[in-house]
């Protein structure tokens, strides 16, 4: 390999994993905890006899979906400082740093795709379930919190890890906010040291290997999981 | 106890119930039976608001099912119900399935619930099971479970919705016995169900629905005694269901 020196990827390791790495690593799971919780609440909001509120969400959801992702991180990079300021009326633009804008972010895009996620959840729970706990007398809250949300992340556990996955590999579009995730900080050694070919075909296998891994893992986790009724 | 005054129901422009009105007293064991689809699933369900009703009045102990006001989780609470096809939470070990509701909606101790439950398992034969997951246990262990769950919310009265048309015939017995002790026991119950055994067994009184309405409301001595006196609907289907 005449002219190429993978050398630099062992040299560079430390900067690119403690940093990059650490940094999507964070990104992920941070996004994914918060666009969980939010899209289990639309998901709620979808499923509710109230059109008002199921209206909220379907349309909430519609609208980030049909849109893509890079243009509501720019969006949001330009925006979130107004917001802070308008809600703590500083009178001027607050700086939230690139990770908190990405992670809302991200929480937010997700969201539109984790709340179809567990609405597939929820409505796969038989209503008489549901009736059984009304029937207990427990509230809609509690019928939520114990009997059908536990149930409905059980059959969801292998997609929601497979969206993990997809999130994982979009939060290397934070390059655009100039972050340095992963891809960012390989970028960066490309640039500085001229091994633009070295480093890309290093990242692209961690990206590779790290993704294939988890999916096989869900796969297994998928054929471990059958719920029993 | 429990008082339907003039219940009608639409599904859309569909009369489930037209127009029924019947009571079940303290400590009286009321069968409902009648063709598939007469709505008498639809009725019971509608005493503790689990099918909403869109005319007439349900009280459950001098309470209005219906009204606004009504506290419906408190109410649900007070009347125990047992489903065709059991319902028990099949993450939770059996005895979380009869804890949870106790130590959430009663606010009882842990404890005390589970003190509660076990007491109630023992009653019903199961002891045994108590660390088991209701995957694991027959259709009639299920169901011996979901009336001990029932029970463990101390109710003044059981609901119990075609409790045994969903089981093995092999285990539709063990699960008659439970309830028959039950009836002994003086327990106000409201029953749909196929098993004229049973109501022949310890029934006060038969409600005999077809097409949404209440057919036929008399003393089981009358309804099984007297069937000369029934309406064409009534012997219809009762020389079908008794002649084998």
């Amino acid at each position: 390999m005449h002219g190429f020196d993978f050398e630099i990827i062992w040299r560079t390791a430390p900067y690119v994993f403690m940093t990059g790495m650490v940094f999507t690593i964070k990104l992920t799971v941070f996004a994914t905890i918060g666009a969980i919780i939010l899209g289990t609440l639309l998901a709620m909001m979808r499923l509710s006899s109230n059109r008002i509120v199921s209206g909220l969400s379907g349309g909430y959801v519609n609208f980030l979906r049909a849109l893509p992702l890079i243009l509501i991180i720019f969006w949001f990079y330009f925006l979130v400082p107004y917001i802070f300021g308008w809600i703590l009326q500083a009178g001027h633009p607050i700086s939230v740093g690139g990770f908190t804008s990405a992670l809302i972010t991200f929480v937010l895009f997700e969201a539109a795709y984790f709340c179809e996620i567990m609405r597939a959840g929820i409505q796969s729970i038989p209503r008489g379930q549901i009736g059984a706990g009304y029937a207990l007398g427990l509230n809609y809250w509690q019928v939520m919190w114990h009997i059908v949300l536990p149930q409905a992340f059980r059959n969801m556990t292998p997609v929601l890890l497979t969206q993990m996955i997809v999130l994982f590999q979009d939060t290397s579009l934070v390059y655009v906010l100039s972050l340095t995730d992963f891809l960012g900080a390989a970028n960066n050694v490309a640039q500085r040291d001229g091994r633009l070919v070295e480093m890309f075909i290093f990242a692209a296998l961690v990206y590779f290997l790290i993704s294939y891994a988890a999916s096989r893992t869900v796969k297994r986790l998928e054929r471990r999981m059958a719920i029993v009724r | 106890m429990i008082e339907f005054k003039n219940v009608s129901k639409w599904y859309g422009s569909f009369q489930v119930l037209t127009d029924c009105s019947t009571s079940v007293s303290k400590g009286e064991v009321v069968v409902v039976c009648g063709p598939s689809g007469s709505g008498k699933s639809t009725l019971i369900k509608t005493a503790n608001a689990l099918e909403p009703f869109q005319q007439g009045e349900i009280f459950i102990d001098g309470i209005s099912v219906g009204a606004p006001s009504t506290n419906l989780p408190k109410l649900r609470s007070r009347i125990g119900m047992v489903f065709q096809h059991f319902e028990l939470f099949p993450h939770l070990s059996v005895m979380r399935n009869l804890s949870l509701a106790q130590i959430k909606v009663l606010g009882r101790p842990e404890k005390e619930a589970m003190e509660r439950a076990r007491s109630l398992l023992e009653r019903v034969g199961l002891s045994a099971h108590i660390d088991k997951y209701p995957g694991q246990l027959s259709g009639g262990q299920q169901q011996r479970v979901a009336i001990a769950r029932a029970l463990a919310m101390d109710p003044l009265a059981m609901l119990f919705d075609e409790p045994t048309s969903a089981l093995d015939p092999e285990m539709v017995n063990e699960v008659l016995d439970v309830m028959v002790d039950l009836a002994k026991e003086g327990m106000t119950m409201m029953v749909v169900t196929h098993e004229m055994g049973f109501a022949r067994k310890v029934a006060h009184r038969v409600i005999f629905m077809d097409e949404g309405k209440i057919v036929e409301d008399c003393t089981k001595d009358d309804f099984f005694g007297h069937v000369d006196q029934r309406s064409d609907r009534a012997k219809l289907f009762l020389s079908k269901i008794l002649s084998h």
